[in-house]
């Protein structure tokens, strides 16, 4: 019974440091965004806003912001409809060359973001659309419709195999049952898909740092900032970027989870 | 002459190289309750799925009302079908998934609302109308599935096994409520099932089929009495099948010979077979007598008795004959206690020679 007890010790320790070891900078990030002292430095100084004043002040932070919330955006409803397009290709026809197709479909994020950014950058430049928020916003499709796809497909291989030609069969054609029964089945997993893409579109930073141009999304201007000088400002946008992310990912798994207890 | 309801002319349908349904003819008549009974496998299921047309014939025709329907798509038929998953849609009430096929036929939303209540009521699950679909029990999902179905006011309904998910006292009150709303509704039912008990008790002609191939088609008093080969007589159970070679044949009638005996019986409508062949006939179980005294008759066999098996007032007696065949005998549990079985070491299973049925050779 010891032996049992000290493993279990053992191991909520060491799942305490994983939580420790990935929460902690962004706790640190976050207090050191409201402390007056220039420095991240311990003790700390009075509690301030003033960093996120400045940030509020930053018209280019704003242009930013702007920039980074129309890329995710549209980023997650091309990648989304994207992913459902392959998702129900891939549960509705079977063809010869089908494990191919889904393997081209999977692979962009196998490889390296650097890799896939410098070729999104010399492929776009060669287009002559290179810069743009638009080059941004094709790359990031690029990056997050497998994502889309896979969490669509698991959804749709819970459904009743019947179900949509029940929908045929009771008078519905190809779009109906489309539009009245394999959306409204997808839709949790959409929506999750949907939260998902336009999290990873708005913390992307390798991508966007190389196709972005002048356009810069947050964490591109973020970069900016700390290469330039110390500047708490960073905690500030750094809180923002996190509660967004994190804001995003938990409507996801929220939607996701709350259907399948219904379900069960 | 009117033409029936529905005719399968010379229906084959293919996958691959799998022959699924193999050169089907059969008619069903309006007001009809068919049921397609066989193993899994037979082809049934996708026979089903041609009617509906969510399976296109490979070969030959479909009709309704003499209108040839191979190309017309599913949606555009009025051919609900009562899925084996049931297939409701989870993220609609009750009353919104009977609503579905109305919707479909662009009727208006106050005018769905009421017919669908109207059927919910009928089926006797009103107070669940807006209900989700998991928060119901297995007999009320059917109810909606059958309500589902027959909102839309078909003349034909398609049942793909059902019941086969509800416990068996539901299939029970299940099987009444169908026949009834059958009988009621006077429209045409076409079921699915691999269950002999739901077919007898329900339909008013049974369509065995066996590899895709019709086997026999009949009343289920014919197919239980009259089987017409040895796939329906082994499938249907019940029934003693005795093999022989044929040593005489005369008109209309053949003796058989085999490790049981020799027996004579009437060859019906089967082709007289060559002397030679090898032919069967049964003795259904509850036609079949028990005596411990040897009778009188010509068609006798002395066996040796294994067990018995009650089932409420009916007793099978499973018997074993001298070359270690076994042998059923069904009858009433008080004209067993006429008999006296426990003290006979021998006891003999015997005919009328009108309960001997040829099912020819093969």
């Amino acid at each position: 019974m010891t032996d049992n007890r000290t493993l279990r010790w053992f191991l909520f320790a060491y799942l305490a440091l994983v939580f420790v070891f990935i929460f902690a900078p962004i706790f640190f990030s976050v207090v050191f965004s409201f402390n007056s002292d220039r420095f991240p430095t311990i003790p700390l100084g009075n509690f301030t806003l003033k960093w996120y004043q400045t940030v509020w002040n930053d018209p280019d932070v704003w242009e930013a912001a702007r920039t980074s919330l129309t890329v995710s955006l549209s980023t997650a409803t091309i990648a989304t409809a994207l992913g459902f397009a392959t998702a129900y290709t891939d549960y509705r026809y079977s063809f010869r060359l089908k494990p191919i197709y889904l393997g081209l479909v999977l692979l962009p994020p196998t490889i390296p973001l650097i890799i896939m950014a410098l070729a999104m950058l010399a492929w776009f430049a060669k287009l002559g659309i290179s810069g743009q928020v638009m080059s941004i916003i094709i790359a990031h499709s690029v990056l997050t419709a497998p994502f889309a796809m896979a969490i669509i497909r698991l959804r749709l291989s819970q459904m009743d195999p019947s179900l949509e030609a029940a929908a045929w069969n009771l008078g519905a054609n190809e779009w109906s049952a489309m539009r009245r029964v394999i959306v409204p089945f997808c839709r949790p997993a959409i929506i999750s898909s949907f939260c998902l893409t336009a999290a990873v579109s708005f913390d992307e930073f390798a991508i966007s740092w190389f196709v972005s141009g002048l356009n810069k999304t947050i964490p591109v201007i973020i970069l900016e900032i700390v290469t330039g000088n110390i500047d708490p400002q960073v905690n500030a946008i750094g809180s923002f970027v996190f509660l967004v992310s994190m804001t995003l990912v938990i409507i996801a798994q929220v939607v996701l989870m709350t259907r399948r207890k219904k379900e069960n | 002459m009117v033409a029936p309801l529905v005719e399968f002319r010379s229906v084959v349908k293919r996958f691959d190289d799998f022959v699924a349904v193999e050169d089907v003819n059969f008619t069903i008549d309006a007001g009809e309750f068919v049921a397609i009974m066989g193993p899994s496998g037979c082809g049934k299921t996708t026979t089903l799925r041609m009617l509906a047309g969510l399976e296109a014939p490979s070969e030959g025709n479909i009709l309704m009302d003499g209108r040839v329907m191979n190309d017309v798509p599913a949606h555009e038929r009025d051919t609900p079908l009562v899925w084996q998953s049931l297939a409701l849609f989870p993220f609609l009430t009750a009353r919104e998934n009977v609503e579905f096929g109305l919707q479909m036929r662009g009727v208006g939303a106050a005018e769905c609302r009421r017919r669908a209540l109207e059927w919910l009521d009928r089926m006797e699950i009103s107070e669940f109308a807006e209900r989700d679909i998991a928060s119901l029990s297995g007999g009320q999902k059917q109810r909606v599935a059958l309500a589902r179905s027959l909102v839309i006011e078909p003349r034909i309904l398609l049942l793909d096994e059902p019941l086969s998910a509800l416990d068996a006292n539901l299939v029970i009150r299940m099987q009444s409520v169908l026949t009834r709303l059958q009988r009621e509704l006077g429209i045409t039912f076409v079921y699915v099932t691999h269950s002999q008990s739901e077919a007898f008790a329900m339909a008013d002609r049974v369509v065995i089929m066996s590899r895709g191939h019709i086997s026999q088609i009949g009343s289920p008093k014919d197919i239980y009495r009259a089987p017409a080969n040895r796939f329906v007589a082994e499938f249907v159970g019940r029934n003693n099948i005795i093999a022989g070679a044929v040593t005489k044949t005369a008109a209309k009638t053949v003796t058989i010979e085999g490790s049981l005996g020799s027996f004579t019986v009437q060859t019906g409508q089967h082709d007289a077979p060559r002397k030679g062949d090898v032919a069967r006939f049964v003795v259904a179980a509850d036609l079949a007598q028990i005596s411990v005294k040897k009778p009188k008759s010509a068609n006798v066999i002395p066996c040796s008795l294994i067990s018995e098996e009650f089932i409420g007032s009916i007793v099978t007696l499973f018997l074993e004959a001298e070359d270690g065949s076994e042998l059923k005998v069904q009858l009433q549990e008080r004209e067993l206690s006429k008999v006296d079985l426990k003290s006979a070491t021998t006891t003999y299973l015997s005919w009328a020679d009108e309960h001997g049925h040829y099912i020819g050779v093969d």
